[in-house]
């Protein structure tokens, strides 16, 4: 009897056999996710780098070289594969499209939270909800159809090009700008305001002097953000930009990016030769610089954290 | 300047940006439902498409869409909602919590392009699938996984601790306080923060090139036998959906039509993720209303 009772008392009870499964379950979820990053960055980065230790391309060549065109080998007996095209061509639409949209998300989130909130709730909101929902082939489509036979009117040329890339772009990332613009000016203290205001600041001085001040480590990581969207987006891209691996000359001339290379390459080559590797060595530079924006967005993070 | 007036400046340019944005969604709209509206009808829905002649429909990408789209929320889901309950009610405040999190964040902001990929280096290639509507859908679990998760955390963590507290007093483990009284509790917002992703998988094509293929082999929609080759229900075979179909008939040109084609595929993935977005309000509120007495 003693013995039936000593094993009741010390077995497990079900809810914490239950308990224990339940964490391990959903731990073990948690576990798979990050090991699938760290999965992807190890895979990208092997087959990445195998152009460089089995295709024995120099990384500097790689790097600066202007020419694109891994199945022809030049004048030394190495493949031309000068990724500078395509890595110029990326940061440039990224950091126009950041220019441009840039301003425009900053007054949109101004006067959603300091102008006129009401309205800012009941239209913007709504807006640039929509804005970030529409599929990205979709604004491809449209540039495709409408920004790039104007471009073609106005500038002449054939219209795909650097500037309909940075303009598909400006109207793809603003949505996510403006709203965590928003979040940013939300977190600034109502008191910032109000002393602004009982100094006799106008309501302009007000925003400028102090919200804007106040909220910038919020603002620049949503900057950040936004050229992290627009550096990997590539469908879009693809669609508008023209497609020429050249360097960049003129804001009407074809061009290309890592993605748009990507995309309409990876498909033609075959696994494991050259060609293929060289392609992967672009993901490989797409990899590594959102990470590098990830790194830049905890900068900004750790160094303006708002005090609560 | 004067204060004063740089203050008007400034308000009438930020009433001027905002009209502007507030034109630019207009002017999208606009033009995919004015361009697109008139190619939707049951024909264009529900026939297949044609590569070289005009009058083809998107049926079979219609079809695909929607069950790549099941697929994927099957499989990323119960991992997003144990990976979103472990953030939220088991995680330690310690470095390993840390690295997760910054893998999370990480996975998050990669570009789509590059996590379709690594969905092809494994999937398609490593584990032999081919392209298939099952790479595919684990392609767009790894794109989906970050927000998903992420989404959970945040319901899970706007309940009040009072609701767990009464839990434990109540002399329930912790995990039956998560299942029987946190997650119906966070219910309404977690199903929300599911159907907004479905609109976000629903029209990504970037991450499906390489893994879900860009063919879309005939179907035969009367045999609903998954192991048959020609089975809508298959996951193992190729399957264009319609974001991928907008994309190849504009980069390819051989469609005479291809321009209406779009158009009309464009409006029908707009208003899905209108109706997503809809949907999720409505149905969240709805629910909430439901499972409380708030009203």
């Amino acid at each position: 009897m003693d013995k039936k009772l000593q094993e009741q008392l010390l077995k497990k009870s079900k809810a914490a056999k239950l308990e224990r499964l339940g964490r391990g379950v959903s731990f073990s979820a948690l576990l798979l996710i990050t090991l699938t990053v760290f999965a992807i960055i190890l895979f990208v980065a092997s087959k990445g780098l195998s152009t460089f230790f089995s295709n024995h391309v120099n990384f500097w060549d790689f790097l600066s070289g202007k020419s694109w065109n891994p199945s022809v080998t030049n004048s030394h007996g190495q493949p031309e594969v000068g990724a500078l095209p395509m890595i110029l061509g990326s940061f440039i639409v990224t950091i126009l499209s950041a220019i441009i949209a840039t301003p425009f998300a900053i007054g949109t989130a101004i006067f959603m939270t300091e102008i006129s909130p009401r309205r800012g709730a009941a239209i913007l909101q709504p807006v640039t909800e929509l804005l970030v929902g529409i599929p990205s082939v979709v604004y491809g489509f449209i540039g495709l159809t409408v920004v790039v036979p104007a471009v073609r009117t106005v500038f002449g040329g054939s219209g795909f090009g650097i500037f309909s890339g940075t303009f598909v772009l400006f109207v793809m990332i603003l949505p996510t700008v403006t709203s965590m613009t928003v979040d940013a000016l939300k977190t600034v203290p109502r008191y910032y305001r109000e002393a602004a205001l009982a100094l006799g600041a106008t309501r302009w001085q007000m925003i400028y002097k102090v919200v804007l001040r106040a909220a910038t480590p919020g603002i620049l990581t949503a900057i950040v953000f936004g050229m992290a969207r627009a550096f990997g987006e590539a469908l879009a891209v693809q669609m508008v930009i023209g497609n020429a691996a050249l360097v960049p000359t003129s804001l009407f001339a074809p061009a290309s990016t890592l993605t748009s290379v990507l995309t309409t390459g990876i498909g033609n080559t075959v696994m494991g030769s050259m060609q293929n590797n060289a392609l992967w060595s672009l993901a490989l530079v797409l990899l590594v610089m959102s990470l590098i924006f990830n790194l830049v967005i905890r900068l900004i993070g750790r160094k303006g954290a708002m005090p609560k | 300047m004067n204060p004063k007036l740089s203050n008007k400046i400034a308000n009438g340019a930020l009433y001027g940006i905002a009209g502007f944005i507030v034109l630019i969604l207009a002017a999208l709209l606009g033009y995919i439902i004015i361009t697109g509206l008139p190619m939707l009808n049951w024909h264009f829905l529900t026939t297949p498409a044609r590569a070289f002649t005009a009058g083809g429909g998107i049926g079979i990408q219609l079809f695909n869409s929607f069950y790549l789209l099941l697929l994927t929320l099957l499989i990323s889901f119960p991992i997003a909602l144990g990976a979103g309950i472990y953030l939220n009610e088991y995680a330690p405040n310690n470095w390993v919590t840390n690295v997760v999190r910054t893998a999370i964040e990480i996975l998050s902001s990669l570009p789509s392009v590059v996590v379709g990929l690594f969905g092809f280096l494994i999937f398609v290639v490593q584990f032999d699938f081919g392209f298939s509507i099952l790479s595919g859908a684990f392609a767009l679990t790894f794109f989906n996984l970050p927000l998903l998760t992420r989404s959970i955390e945040e319901s899970l963590a706007a309940i009040s601790n009072t609701q767990r507290e009464g839990g434990l007093a109540l002399g329930l483990s912790k995990w039956e306080t998560v299942t029987r009284i946190i997650l119906p509790a966070a219910l309404p917002s977690i199903l929300t923060g599911v159907i907004l992703s479905a609109g976000r998988i629903f029209g990504e094509a970037a991450a499906l090139i390489f893994t879900a293929g860009q063919s879309a082999p005939a179907l035969d929609f009367t045999d609903w036998n998954p192991f048959n080759i020609s089975s809508p229900l298959n996951p193992m075979r190729p399957a264009e959906t319609l974001a991928v179909h907008i994309w190849k008939i504009n980069s390819e040109g051989i469609m005479p039509d291809a321009k209406a084609v779009s158009s009309g595929a464009s409006a029908v993935l707009v208003i899905s993720v209108l109706v997503f977005n809809i949907l999720a309000r409505f149905i969240g509120k709805r629910l909430y209303q439901k499972l409380t007495s708030a009203k």
